[in-house]
């Protein structure tokens, strides 16, 4: 999938850096040109793309960052940093009118999700403990006003309605009438998609605005697209003067360029981001999150630093070359997970690991109990059982499971593991000589 | 005809050349020499314009190559060069246009959400039943609310029968009767609507997939068109789209929609030359004849004029 991909080169870029004691003007450079080639496959727009680069290369090389004693970590942190700065550090919510009701104008695209958005719009205020009304004001598309009904309906948000034969300005008129009538506090107006240089169709939108002054006018921008993002962005905000973004499909595997770009040159932040098909599915958007997601490091700085903290260097030394000789044991493998249990919950730690997201984790439960459980059991080896696991038979195996307090099975499985996990290791092992002795943190496996 | 089919796709693609070539022709008229520069302004063009950075390598690529050959000194010459290089690798390949060559023939019309293809389903339809055929829809996006209500609007403007379930329904069901239903009324091209779904989601595409084996099974002697629709506003995540989607179904064109806003619809040089799959329709405005064939050479001609 491409997310993955992006986030690939990203980390090859990084790995070239991470590997090397020193860097050089040079290596920063040649990291940087990965960057940007990775961006702009990420569709962030050319000149975002182009001023990031220079600030981060300026930053990189400035700082005395390349003389620190990790200049490769130093330069992925301010690529991060930078990255977060370009969306707004901060989350930037709805606001609220003094006296209801506040009054949200979408617009946008044709096919980037206007109605859908108003449905999830109206679903998650209403979970918040709003009364919102949606009201349809695409008079134009064939059964719009349907859909938004259909929508309405499965969340449970009524939706006024006067047919397509009204003029938009003057539903939306009567909407806030009716609104302020039944005492809905959120009166959520779907217009029709238009394109940004269809002048007739942004006129309809001043006037839209003109007569019920919205509290916020809210752009929903479908969040593959490409470079126009910007051009689409800047013409709604120059003829309506946009609040905010709301970044629709996000849930496909974008890699989310155009959610960098637009705050980076409208400088308005995006305030939901819609990622899944169901009605259930939009979220507040946190600028530092995403960052973390469009790098696909997960959250790999904290997960480093918690790392350092815990790991023996001596040890990890001993580890690398037990690996490399594969004389790797069940002792050494009591080490890694003693030292694994220091760093936290293994949930926490799987969601910083890079190309973990949620939804990877979603279907992996880990649970510590396990790890606790395989520790009784490596326990109960004697140490020769440890260095030699071949020598563990049947009745071998029913002492063990007597002495945890498992079930033989479980022994069974465990010794399975080890074997696939040196399997791995031998792998990584190879992996590792590809990457020119990585420096880079060896992960403890279970 | 061919002529005014070439003013109006000129007219459409007018913001599209707005954007690419007035770039490049003050790119080409700042310049008095042939250098690195330049290249690498022209490189900020084509990206701009969301041919993608391979493609773009390709193609400067290939100028560079070819300005050799014919031994180019002057910069104005290089647009002339630019345009061939950029058509040549349109036309390389020998594809058919979009025509209905054997009856029945069924289409199938897919792709993401929000694309078009509903809009796409109804100006298709009236095309062929302005060359003659008879035709059928069949309303296969059964997820996405008022979708089935939309295409019956399209069927009643083009006076297209709509074979359509409720929503919620199995989309291989409703081919399913609406295949079964074309045979039976002697129905020339039969297009089915498919729900927009996003590459990435496993059941959605598997879904799919049991709407072709229904089609397999059920109507083996028709020709069979899958189109996917692409949204031209889409940057480089149209490659993947149409990527996946042709291992679910064996795409035989693309239908590029929106080309008449400020997107610069350089997804076209791209698709055609990592995927080898060609553009067969495309939409340049809301209305029904907006759907224009089309054709490589008008196209870098009507780009780069």
């Amino acid at each position: 999938m491409v997310f993955e991909s992006l986030a690939e080169k990203l980390q090859g870029a990084f790995s070239q850096l991470r590997g090397k004691g020193k860097l050089s003007e040079k290596d920063v450079k040649v990291a940087m040109r990965e960057v940007k080639l990775a961006l702009l496959e990420a569709d962030v727009n050319f000149k975002v793309v182009k001023d990031f680069i220079n600030k981060v290369t300026e930053r990189a090389i400035g700082e005395s960052v390349l003389q620190s004693l990790t200049p490769g970590q130093q330069v992925i942190k301010i690529v991060n940093e930078e990255l977060t700065a370009l969306m707004g550090t901060e989350q930037v919510k709805i606001e609220f009118a003094s006296s209801p009701p506040t009054i949200l104008m979408m617009a946008g695209l044709q096919g980037a999700g206007k109605t859908t958005t108003c449905g999830k719009l109206g679903h998650i205020l209403k979970k918040n403990g709003k009364r919102p009304l949606l009201v349809a004001c695409d008079i134009y598309r064939p059964a719009a006003i349907k859909q938004l009904q259909v929508v309405g309906e499965k969340v449970d948000v009524p939706v006024f309605t006067m047919g397509d034969q009204v003029s938009p300005v003057e539903i939306a008129k009567s909407a806030v009438a009716h609104a302020i009538k039944y005492n809905n506090d959120v009166v959520i107006l779907d217009t029709a998609g238009r394109l940004h240089i269809d002048e007739a169709l942004m006129e309809e939108l001043k006037k839209i605005k003109e007569a019920v002054n919205p509290k916020e006018i809210l752009l929903v921008l479908d969040a593959m697209t490409g470079q126009d993002a910007v051009n689409v962005a800047e013409h709604f905000n120059s003829q309506l003067e946009i609040n905010g973004v709301i970044l629709s499909k996000l849930d496909g595997d974008t890699r989310g360029g155009a959610a960098l770009s637009v705050r980076a040159v409208t400088g308005k932040p995006i305030k939901y981001a819609c990622v899944g098909e169901k009605l259930t599915d939009i979220e507040e958007f946190f600028p530092d999150r995403m960052a973390s997601r469009i790098l696909g490091m997960g959250d790999v700085l904290s997960l480093i630093e918690k790392a350092q903290e815990n790991f023996d260097e001596e040890k990890a030394k001993k580890l690398e070359n037990k690996m490399k000789t594969m004389t790797f044991d069940l002792e050494d493998f009591l080490d890694q997970l003693e030292q694994l249990q220091n760093m936290g919950p293994i949930g926490d730690l799987l969601g910083m690991m890079p190309g973990m997201n949620n939804k990877a984790l979603k279907g992996l439960e880990v649970n510590d109990k396990d790890l606790a459980r395989t520790k009784a059991i490596i326990q109960s080896m004697t140490l020769l059982e440890r260095k030699d696991p071949d020598i563990i038979n049947a009745s071998r195996k029913r002492r063990i499971a007597s002495g945890s307090g498992v079930h033989v099975s479980e022994v069974n499985r465990l010794l399975k593991q080890f074997e696939q996990s040196k399997k791995m290791m031998k792998q990584f092992g190879q992996m590792d000589k590809k990457m020119k002795k990585g420096k880079g943190l060896k992960f403890p496996f279970f | 005809m061919a002529l005014s089919l070439f003013s109006k796709l000129k007219e459409g693609l007018d913001k599209t050349r707005k954007g690419i070539t007035d770039k490049i022709d003050d790119l080409f008229n700042s310049y008095g020499e042939i250098d690195d520069k330049l290249f690498d302004e022209l490189e900020e063009i084509l990206i701009t314009a969301d041919v993608g950075m391979q493609t773009t390598m390709t193609l400067i690529d290939l100028l560079k190559a070819e300005l050799k050959v014919r031994k180019v000194k002057d910069v104005h010459e290089v647009k002339t060069v630019f345009k061939d290089v950029v058509e040549k690798m349109l036309t390389e390949k020998d594809n058919k246009p979009f025509s209905i060559e054997k009856t029945p023939t069924i289409i199938m019309v897919i792709g993401v959400n929000g694309v078009g293809k509903t809009t796409s389903i109804g100006k298709i339809a009236q095309k062929l039943k302005d060359d003659g055929n008879r035709v059928m829809i069949a309303a296969g996006d059964t997820f996405r609310a008022a979708a089935i209500e939309q295409l019956k609007v399209w069927g009643d403007r083009t006076g297209v029968p709509v074979v359509h379930q409720s929503e919620g329904s199995d989309p291989a069901a409703v081919v399913f009767d609406a295949i079964q239903s074309a045979k039976a009324r002697k129905v020339d091209v039969l297009i089915c609507d498919t729900a927009g779904r996003l590459h990435n989601k496993v059941n959605l595409m598997n879904e799919l997939a049991k709407v072709f084996r229904v089609i397999e099974r059920e109507y083996p002697e028709a020709e069979k068109e899958v189109l996917l629709v692409l949204d031209a506003t889409t940057g480089q995540n149209a490659i993947q789209q149409a990527k996946v989607f042709n291992e679910a179904a064996q795409i035989t064109g693309i239908v590029l929609t929106k080309l008449d806003g400020t997107a610069k619809g350089g997804v076209v040089l791209a698709i055609d030359s990592e995927l080898d799959i060609p553009v067969k329709l495309i939409g340049v405005g809301e209305k029904v004849e907006d759907l224009q064939l089309f054709d490589a050479h008008d196209f870098v001609e009507a780009l780069f004029n």
